[in-house]
C-alpha cells in the first residue's frame, strides 16, 4: 500500500467545512438526510484520518446524493451496489476510511444480497442506511421496510408485503456493529458514527430518517419529544436497559422473549432487569432487542452490538503477507518458468 | 527404437487419447504434448471431457478424450481427423472412431474389451476381431496384463495398477513417435517425487508399453517428426485461461499496479479465477464475489482504488455485468472485463464453444455506451491480449472487453516466455501537475483519456458516477448540449485508440477475388485451410483475422477495398458479417457461419472457400 498508516483521532485539524463540498445541497427542505450530511461531516472532522483517505461511495437514492456534498473521493455508483463498489474497494486499499451510504429500498430491496454477504464477510466498511421507510426518489413506491397497511404509490389499499428488521437481517447475517439512530438525535448519530470508525470489522447504521414528501412523521411515534421516552429505549453498554419519564420502565427477559416491566424504584434495581452488554458474541439477545417494536415494546436506540472479530480485509491481507513471506517465486517470469519447460535455441 | 529401424519423417501428425474419465488420458495427453515441446515440435491440443462431473464408467457418456496435432511446421489448430487414436475402452472406440482418418492407427486395450464392456458400449460383436476395422491398423495390446505383469513386485492393488495403464499405452506411442522415454521419465519424477511408488509404478507401465511396441512386430513404422522453426527462447505449454490469468500477472509487474481480480465462478471462465487465486505470492488481490454483479461492481471499486482490475466471466455473467460496465464507461474508469464465451443464449451449452457473445460485447449495454473490444486468437496468445486488455485500460483510463472462448480456454499450444523487457511499457496517465489546476474530467490532447487519480493521492478529492457531467469539470449537469458533447467525446476516446494499434496484416494475395476474415478463436482453422490452399496454388485469396474488434484497426477498409469479395467466417448466427457490413457498407460479402458449439474444421473452411470462388 502507498499509504501512510492513518493518524489517530484529533491528530489533524480538520474542520466540518474541510468535508464540505463546493456542490448545492438539494435535498428537500426539512429532510432528515441534512442531519446525516451534518453529522457526518462533523465526525469525518474528528477521526484524525487524512482527508484523501476518506472514501464515501453510495448506491441510487436520495440517501446517496450524499457523496456529492461530501468533499473527499467518492463514487455515486449503482442502484444497490454501493456495498459491492466499497467491497472492492476497501480489498484493493485496506487503509482507506470507507463510508458506505444506502438507503431502505438501495439497501434492503435491490442490494439485498450485497447487504448480507457484507455482513457475512465482516468487511470493515461503515454503511449507513438512510431509512425514511419509503422510496423517495422514485415518488412514494413501498420499501421493505415500508409498514404493513402503509398506503403507497404501488399499495393504494395498504402494503400487505411483510417488513425486513434492518437489526435483525444485519445481525442474523453476522454484522459485528449495529446502530439504530433517530435522525432528530444529532449528539447520538455523530457519536455512533465515531464507534462505527473505531470499530474495525462491518459498521451498520440504520438512521430513521424521516421523509417530509411522502413518510413524513412516520417516525415520530418514537422520535417525538412527547413520545420518545415512553417509545424509545436508548441502549447503553454495561447500563441497565431502562426507558420512560423517570426511567419507570425496564426490559426483562420472560424465557426466549423480552418483557417491559414497571420499576418501582430505578435507584435500587432487582437482577431481573436486563443489563446491556453490547460486546456479546451471541446474536439471541441483540436479535431480540432489534426487534422490539410498539406497542408491546419500545424501539431500541443507540448502539445494539460492537463485538471484535477478525475483519474480510484484514484476512486477505495476512494471508497474502504470509503467503509471500513463504513464496517460491519473486517475479511473474519466475512463475511463467515453474512446471517443465523447454529451450529452442 | 532400435538403431536400424526403418524411420517414415512426417510434417505432421493427429493424436487422439481416449479412454473412461478416470483412465487419465488428459495427463497422458498433456505428457506427451510436453515431450513434444521438448522435442521441438510446434503443437496445438484440445480437451474433450464428459458434460457430466461423474458419467458412469464404461459408457460412452463417461468417454475423456484429448487431441493433440504435433508438426515439424508451425501448428494452428488440434487437427479436423486424427491419425493415431489410443482406445482403453469400447467406449472409447464407439465415441471416436468417427475422428480417425482411414487407413489410421488404432491402439487398443485389447484387455479391456470384455464382454460386459462390450455390452455397456453398444457393441454386440468385439469390434478387434469381428473384421469391422480391416480398414485400420489395429494394435491390440494387453495393456492390463502386461502392466500388471511389470508392477507385479510393487505390491498394488488392482485399482492402483489399472491407474498405471495410461503409461503402458503412452509407452507404446512414444514408440510409434521414435521417441524415448526418457523426457516423460523426467516429467515423472518431478510429478510424483514423492511418491516413491506411484513414480516406480508408472515408470515400469510407461516402458513395459514401449518394449511391448518394440518387441511385436508392428505392422507400423514408427514416424519421426522433425522439429519446428520456432523462435529462439524458453517454452512451456498454456492454457488460454492460463495465459489470461498471466497476461494480468504481468501487466501488473509491469504497470506497479496491484492486481485486483473480482470473479464469480462460470465455465469455462472459473480457472483464470482459480489461477490468480493461487498467485497471492504476486500479491493479488482476489475476490470471489456473491454474484456477478457484485464482481463488477468490485472491479470497480478497486479501480478507483488505483489498482488493475479485472472480473472474469462467461455469456449469462457478462449479461449481469453490463449496468456496471454502463458505470465504467461514464465515470471513465479503467477495467477489463474477460468473457470466455459458451454457447447461448441462457445456460445454452455450457461446455461447449462458440462467438456468439460479440454483439453483447459491441452493444449490450444501455444509452450510448462505447467499450473498447478485443478477442484472441490461440491459447498462447491469450498472454498477449489479456497484457494489452490491461495495458489499453489503464493507459486509456476506460473499460476493455477482452473475448475468449471454451475452444481456447481449454485447448493449449506452446508458448514462448516472454523476457519483461519485451513487453510495451504501461504509462499511466497521472496529473503531475499542482492538484489546483487539475479537473476531473480534464483529458490528454492526444487521446482524450482522463488522468487516474486515486484515493490516498492528496489534493485530488474528487466524486465520480453514474450521473451525466459536466465536461471537464465533471460536475452534475443536465444540460442538453453537454450531454451530446459527452456522448461524443466518450465515442471519440475510443475511436482514437485506433491510432495506436498494429496495422491488419494480410496473409496470401494483397489483392484478388476473395478475402477471408476471422476474428477471435478461429485462427487457426482458417489460417490453416488458407495457407493449405496457397501451397496448393491458389493465387487469388488473401485472410485476414481481427484481434482488435472496436475500435477497428485504422486501414480495415483499405485491406477490403481490394478484393472482389469477403468472405467472413465465424462461430454464431453472423454477428461480425453485420458489424462490418455496418462499418463499411461499400464491400460485397459473404459468410460461412457453424453454430454446433464446435470449432471450425479446416476442410470446412477449405470447403467454403473453393466454394465460394468457383
Amino acid at each position: 500500500m502507498s499509504l501512510e498508516t492513518v493518524g489517530k483521532e484529533g491528530e489533524t485539524t480538520l474542520s466540518r467545512k474541510d468535508f464540505a463540498s463546493d456542490q448545492n445541497v438539494r435535498w428537500c427542505p426539512g429532510c432528515g438526510d441534512y442531519v446525516i450530511l451534518a453529522n457526518m461531516q462533523k465526525a469525518f472532522a474528528k477521526m484524525g484520518d487524512k482527508k484523501e483517505n476518506f472514501v464515501s461511495i453510495s448506491g441510487i437514492g436520495c440517501s446517496s446524493r450524499i457523496t456529492y456534498y461530501l468533499d473527499t473521493y467518492g463514487i455515486h455508483s449503482i442502484h444497490g451496489r454501493a456495498i459491492a463498489v466499497s467491497t472492492g474497494l476497501k480489498l484493493a486499499n485496506p487503509k482507506l476510511n470507507v463510508w458506505t451510504f444506502t438507503g431502505d429500498g438501495d439497501c434492503m430491496a435491490i442490494g439485498g444480497n450485497h447487504f448480507i454477504h457484507a455482513c457475512r464477510r465482516n468487511i470493515d466498511l461503515n454503511i449507513v442506511i438512510f431509512n425514511n421507510k419509503i422510496y423517495g426518489m422514485t415518488k412514494g413506491q413501498s420499501s421493505p421496510t415500508t409498514p404493513l397497511g402503509t398506503k403507497t404509490k404501488t399499495a393504494p389499499e395498504g402494503t400487505y408485503e411483510n417488513t425486513f428488521n434492518i437489526g435483525e437481517v444485519a445481525i442474523s447475517s453476522g454484522a459485528t456493529f449495529f446502530a439504530r439512530v433517530p435522525d432528530n438525535n444529532h449528539a447520538l448519530l455523530e457519536n455512533v458514527m465515531m464507534e462505527a470508525y473505531r470499530h474495525k470489522g462491518v459498521s451498520v447504521i440504520e438512521v430513521l430518517q424521516n421523509c417530509v414528501i411522502f413518510t413524513d412523521g412516520i417516525h415520530e411515534i418514537i422520535t417525538g419529544k412527547d413520545t420518545r421516552d415512553d417509545n424509545q429505549v436508548l441502549l447503553e453498554h454495561g447500563k441497565p436497559i431502562l426507558f420512560g419519564g423517570d426511567k419507570t420502565y425496564g426490559i426483562q427477559a420472560d424465557g426466549m422473549k423480552l418483557r417491559k416491566t414497571e420499576i418501582s424504584d430505578p435507584d435500587n434495581l432487582n437482577g431481573s432487569t436486563l443489563v446491556h452488554d453490547a460486546a456479546e458474541a451471541d446474536t439471541a439477545m441483540h436479535v431480540a432487542l432489534s426487534r422490539m417494536q410498539l406497542p408491546d415494546h419500545p424501539v431500541a436506540s443507540g448502539i445494539i452490538r460492537n463485538v471484535e472479530s477478525k475483519s474480510f480485509d484484514s484476512s486477505v491481507h495476512e494471508t497474502i503477507e504470509n503467503v509471500r513471506k513463504n513464496r517460491t517465486y519473486d517475479t511473474v517470469t519466475d512463475v511463467f518458468k515453474s512446471g517443465n519447460t523447454w529451450d529452442i535455441n | 527404437m532400435s538403431e536400424n529401424s526403418v524411420v517414415s519423417e512426417r510434417k505432421k501428425m493427429v493424436i487422439r487419447f481416449s479412454g473412461d474419465s478416470g483412465d487419465g488420458m488428459q495427463l497422458t495427453g498433456d505428457l506427451f504434448s510436453q515431450a513434444s515441446g521438448l522435442a521441438g515440435n510446434d503443437l496445438t491440443t484440445i480437451p474433450d471431457y464428459p458434460a457430466e462431473i461423474r458419467a458412469p464408467q464404461g459408457t460412452i457418456g463417461g468417454v475423456s478424450s484429448f487431441q493433440v496435432q504435433v508438426g515439424g511446421t508451425e501448428i494452428y489448430t488440434p487437427g479436423d481427423k486424427v491419425d493415431v487414436l489410443v482406445v482403453m475402452n469400447p467406449a472409447a472406440l464407439a465415441a471416436n472412431l468417427s475422428f480417425l482418418k482411414g487407413g489410421g492407427t488404432i491402439i487398443a486395450d485389447a484387455d479391456n474389451f470384455t464382454s460386459r464392456n462390450l455390452k455397456k458400449a453398444e457393441f454386440d460383436e468385439n469390434p478387434l476381431t469381428d473384421g469391422s476395422l480391416d480398414e485400420f491398423h489395429v494394435i491390440r495390446a494387453p495393456a492390463a496384463t502386461l502392466t500388471s505383469e511389470a508392477l507385479k513386485d510393487l505390491g498394488l492393488d488392482r485399482k492402483a495398477i489399472a491407474r498405471s495403464k495410461n503409461m503402458f499405452a503412452l509407452g507404446i506411442v512414444l514408440y510409434l513417435f521414435s521417441r524415448s522415454t526418457d523426457d516423460i521419465v523426467q516429467f515423472l519424477e518431478k510429478k510424483f517425487g514423492s511418491k516413491p511408488t506411484l513414480l516406480q509404478a508408472n515408470t515400469l507401465a510407461l516402458e513395459a508399453g514401449f518394449s511391448f511396441a518394440e518387441s511385436v512386430e508392428l505392422q507400423d513404422v514408427p514416424v519421426y517428426i522433425p522439429p519446428a522453426k520456432l523462435k529462439k527462447g524458453t517454452y512451456r505449454n498454456v492454457d488460454g485461461n492460463k495465459a489470461i490469468a498471466w497476461g494480468f500477472l504481468a501487466a501488473s509487474e509491469k504497470s506497479g499496479r496491484t492486481l485486483s481480480i473480482c470473479s464469480y465462478p462460470i465455465t469455462p471462465a472459473s480457472e483464470i479465477l482459480h489461477e490468480l487465486a493461487a498467485r497471492k505470492d504476486m500479491g493479488t488481490i482476489v475476490f470471489q464475489a456473491e454474484d456477478e454483479i457484485a464482481a463488477a461492481c468490485a472491479a470497480i471499486g478497486a479501480s478507483f482504488a488505483g489498482n488493475l482490475s479485472v472480473t472474469t466471466t462467461s455469456g449469462p455473467g457478462a449479461s449481469l455485468k453490463s449496468e456496471a460496465m454502463g458505470l465504467a464507461i461514464i465515470s471513465e474508469l479503467p477495467m477489463v472485463i474477460v468473457n470466455v464465451q459458451r454457447a447461448g443464449p441462457s445456460t445454452g451449452l455450457p461446455t461447449k464453444t462458440e462467438q456468439s457473445d460479440l454483439n453483447q460485447a459491441l452493444y449490450g449495454r444501455h444509452g450510448d455506451a462505447p467499450i473498447v473490444v478485443i478477442a484472441a486468437s490461440s491459447p498462447n496468445d491469450c498472454f498477449d491480449f489479456a497484457y494489452k486488455a490491461a495495458q489499453l485500460a489503464m493507459e486509456h483510463v476506460t473499460p476493455v472487453i477482452l473475448l475468449s472462448d471454451s475452444y481456447l480456454a481449454s485447448g493449449t499450444s506452446p508458448w514462448r516466455i516472454p523476457d519483461m523487457d519485451e513487453l510495451e511499457e504501461i504509462n499511466i496517465p497521472r496529473f503531475e501537475k499542482p492538484a489546483e489546476e487539475w479537473e476531473p474530467y480534464m483529458r490528454t490532447e492526444e487521446f482524450m483519456n482522463r488522468y487516474w487519480m486515486s484515493p490516498g493521492d492528496k489534493g485530488f478529492e474528487h466524486r465520480i458516477g453514474g450521473l451525466e457531467k459536466k465536461e471537464n469539470t465533471g460536475n452534475l449537469t443536465y444540460e442538453p448540449e453537454n450531454h451530446e458533447k459527452m456522448t461524443k467525446i466518450r465515442e471519440e476516446k475510443i475511436n482514437r485508440i485506433a491510432r495506436r494499434l498494429p496495422d491488419q496484416k494480410v496473409i496470401g494475395a494483397r489483392k484478388g477475388k476473395l478475402l477471408v476474415v476471422g476474428w477471435g478463436s478461429t485462427f487457426g482453422a482458417i489460417n490453416t485451410a488458407v495457407t493449405e490452399l496457397l501451397d496448393e496454388g491458389e493465387k487469388e485469396i488473401g485472410f485476414t483475422h481481427f484481434n482488435y474488434i472496436n475500435p477497428l484497426p485504422k486501414n480495415t477498409a483499405e485491406v477490403f477495398s481490394s478484393f472482389d469479395e469477403i468472405l467472413v467466417c465465424e462461430l454464431n448466427n453472423g454477428q461480425f458479417i453485420n458489424y462490418l457490413e455496418t462499418k463499411f457498407p461499400e464491400f460485397q460479402y459473404r459468410s460461412r457461419k457453424k453454430i454446433q458449439g464446435q470449432p471450425f474444421f479446416t476442410s470446412e473452411i477449405k470447403a467454403a472457400i473453393i466454394n465460394h470462388l468457383s
